[in-house]
């Protein structure tokens, strides 16, 4: 009897205490709610997401495909995203380059090469990364003026950007490419890590994917042939025209100082990752591998490193996501990230609550995607009853 | 082994380290030539060639070739107290004096104690604020526009930690909660917040919170940013509380049941010393994150250190002098960032041998 009653009491409680929980949140919400809908009246602004429709009447600093000041408020956000993402995909890419380069160096036998490592971790790693961003920023900006301008190779470099030899296509045809190289891409790499192919001989299964890129290429290489304009130049190279460059593909300050900050902030730390990763590494299989007479190379390509990469692989998961959320600097220096793209929007329209609501989302399926993927692909590789050390 | 030979057996693995291959030589010419070109390049840039005093100008700082520290000699006052007034700058120092007590007296093993770390850290935010804000003792008011410089970033890292340690505290226990309506929303509120970026809350609480505060609560916009750097550290302190929870043996908690203690005892006084102890690395490092995080607020429009920074090149003739006023300013952060992380190292290291003794 005693049990029961002392049960049913905790039972109460338990109620209580999760209702008296969700009633404070809930009253918290609503009260923030009725207020803002309150101050909003006051002010005769209207909600709802009609106003996506509406042309901005702003310019953009940046984007891949063309935008004008007509353009509605969708368009922007969806380019903004767009900028976001290509910025996370060079910044991810370079830091994960150059971190690999330094973690290497960083834990071979070469003293020297150790010390470098070192140094440039605890340098990059140790300081904001919106300092490091301001700093290569006003460097891009003391570059000398269009009339001075420096010049690299056929490439011109002034303080109004990086001025290379391109192409003579437009950018939506570009964005065409690279959409097409990068579907075939990942077609490419499903075949070669998806279950569903496991049970097809590695021969066969290593064909499609080169054929799957292949065809992402070819279809790239299409869209490029359709794209150019019949009786022009293929190529266009950048040249002095009075006070400014003409011609080229520019590659404006905003954009490159933001790369070279995300990408040599982002190697410290993967460096760091990459490190531990090596050390994980059980000393043993190494020795196994050399007992069967692999060579040096082999040990290194078919037993440290994937061994290394299945260990490192959870840790560089939160750091790439780290990394996406970092490309939110551009507002710093004036790149038009998709943030930013939101925070210009709110000053220009005063559609505050439905601009964060639609921030919040990019985030959440931006993060959310990637940490999906990348998981997936550490189940995948995963060595099934193992750790990395190979101990059981 | 006798002394020739060791030494002998040292220099051949010496060579092999350095030389032992082509792959290797190649490596070593390249870090040592890096390395010296770096080595030389600050040497020269820094001191050789550089105009130190303040009576250089771009004229002579350029023709000499290397840096011109005169900007920092020129500006240091802008650079670390930001429009703070000028007469009142010796209150800002002080201030700084009083943080860097408190987070060196945090370091002492010895005052690791709940009531003594609170006594500490909020007698400290008592006193930057006394001075900072003025109005008593017969100190000159200085409204929080003014602030700026080294001051504001050290007091948006104080008052972050200060409010976002019971903050987290908080989350990690009702996301432990045995109720499972509670620890699940508080789960989505924790992840939520982790997966947005940090300079998105805080513009949130900048510009869009007014909006939805009734009108006395809407305060200086210095305390609502600070909330939300609060608030972001306590998710991401309260998930690392929560590693800490879970490399405690379940027993402890059993055996502080059955000897009768209840909900608040067995938390303050078994379950959350014991996380706090295997959480300290990743706790030291979050703060480091924290410290490095307070530069962010120059978006939303503070002159802290680096905004300070930036105006003191940005005006005046001092525009080609970016370089110098950035090495100055990252000497401050690194100085702060690097001892902490060199401590939260030397931590480890201690709790390591410990356990290896055990």
């Amino acid at each position: 009897m005693a049990g029961s009653s002392f049960r049913r009491r905790k039972s109460v409680r338990g109620i209580v205490l999760q209702g008296g929980f969700l009633a404070l949140i809930a009253a918290v919400v609503i009260g923030a709610t009725l207020t803002a809908r309150d101050t909003l009246a006051k002010q005769g602004l209207t909600s709802g997401f009609g106003f996506l429709r509406k042309a901005t009447g702003w310019e953009m600093n940046f984007s891949l495909l063309p935008t004008t000041t007509s353009d509605p408020y969708w368009w922007y956000l969806l380019m903004g995203l767009l900028n976001t993402l290509f910025m996370g995909v060079i910044g991810l890419t370079g830091a994960s380059v150059l971190g690999l380069v330094v973690g290497l160096m960083r834990s071979g036998r070469n003293p020297a090469a150790r010390l470098l490592a070192t140094l440039y971790i605890e340098l990059f790693r140790n300081l904001p990364l919106i300092l490091q961003l301001f700093f290569w920023y006003a460097m891009a900006n003391a570059l000398p003026a269009p009339r001075q301008s420096l010049e690299i190779g056929r490439a011109l470099v002034n303080a109004r950007g990086i001025y290379l030899p391109g192409l003579a296509i437009g950018p939506g045809t570009v964005a065409l490419a690279i959409l097409a190289v990068a579907v075939g891409a990942c077609v490419a790499i499903w075949v070669l890590a998806a279950r569903r192919f496991r049970r097809m001989e590695p021969q066969r299964q290593r064909r499609l994917s080169l054929a799957a890129l292949g065809a992402g290429l070819a279809l790239a290489a299409v869209a490029v042939l359709a794209g150019h304009e019949p009786g022009t130049a293929w190529t266009s190279w950048p040249a002095l025209a009075g006070l400014k460059v003409d011609g080229g593909f520019r590659v404006q300050p905003e954009v490159y100082a933001l790369a070279i900050a995300i990408m040599t902030y982002g190697a410290a730390y993967v460096g760091e990752i990459v490190r531990g990763g090596f050390k994980a590494v059980g000393r043993g299989q190494m020795e196994a591998a050399a007992a069967l007479g692999l060579s040096p190379w082999q040990i290194f390509s078919r037993v440290r490193m994937p061994l290394a990469f299945r260990a490192m692989l959870p840790i560089l998961i939160n750091q790439y996501v780290w990394l996406i959320k970092a490309t939110t600097l551009g507002i710093a220096v004036g790149f038009s990230d998709f943030f930013m793209v939101i925070a210009s929007s709110i000053n220009h329209s005063g559609q505050t609550f439905e601009f964060i609501a639609i921030l919040m989302g990019g985030f959440l399926l931006i993060n959310f995607t990637l940490a999906a993927v990348l998981n997936r692909l550490n189940r995948a590789i995963a060595l099934k009853g193992h750790q990395t050390t190979g101990v059981q | 082994m006798t002394g020739p030979a060791r030494s002998r057996t040292r220099l051949k693995r010496w060579r092999k380290d350095y030389f032992g291959s082509p792959g290797a030589a190649l490596m070593t010419l390249f870090s040592v030539a890096a390395l010296g070109a770096i080595l030389w390049f600050l040497i020269d840039w820094g001191l050789i060639r550089a105009t130190f005093g303040t009576d250089g100008t771009q004229k002579t700082c350029a023709a000499a070739g290397g840096a011109c520290w005169s900007v920092i000699a020129v500006r240091w006052r802008v650079i670390l107290f930001g429009i703070y007034p000028f007469d009142e700058q010796w209150r800002a120092a002080l201030a700084c004096g009083v943080v860097a007590l408190v987070i060196l007296l945090s370091c002492i093993p010895r005052l690791w104690s709940f009531r003594r770390l609170a006594l500490i850290w909020t007698l400290g935010t008592a006193v930057f604020y006394a001075l900072m804000r003025g109005g008593v003792l017969g100190l000159v008011p200085v409204n929080e526009q003014q602030w700026g410089g080294l001051p504001l970033t050290l007091f948006v890292f104080v008052a972050t930690g200060v409010i976002g340690m019971p903050l987290a505290i908080g989350l990690a226990l009702l996301r432990r909660s045995d109720y499972p309506l509670i620890a699940r929303v508080s789960g989505w509120i924790i992840d939520t917040i982790r997966s947005l970026p940090l300079l998105s809350i805080l513009f949130t609480c900048a510009i869009v919170l007014p909006f939805m505060l009734p009108g006395f609560l809407i305060g200086e916009k210095l305390y609502r940013v600070v909330f939300g750097a609060a608030l972001f550290f306590a998710a991401y302190q309260a998930e690392i509380i929560r590693g800490g929870f879970q490399g405690i043996p379940l027993g402890q908690e059993e055996a502080a049941k059955a000897l009768g203690l209840s909900y608040w005892q067995r938390m303050g006084r078994i379950v959350l010393p014991q996380a706090f102890r295997l959480a300290l690395p990743a706790t030291i490092n979050q703060f480091v994150i924290a410290f490095m995080e307070t530069s962010l607020i120059v978006v939303v429009g503070f002159m802290e250190l680096l905004a300070a920074g930036n105006t003191a090149f940005k005006t005046g003739d001092w525009k080609f002098a970016y370089a110098e006023v950035y090495v100055f300013i990252a000497l401050i952060y690194f100085t702060f960032v690097f001892g902490l992380s060199r401590y939260g190292a030397y931590l480890e290291a201690r709790m390591n041998a410990g356990h290896a003794r055990d």
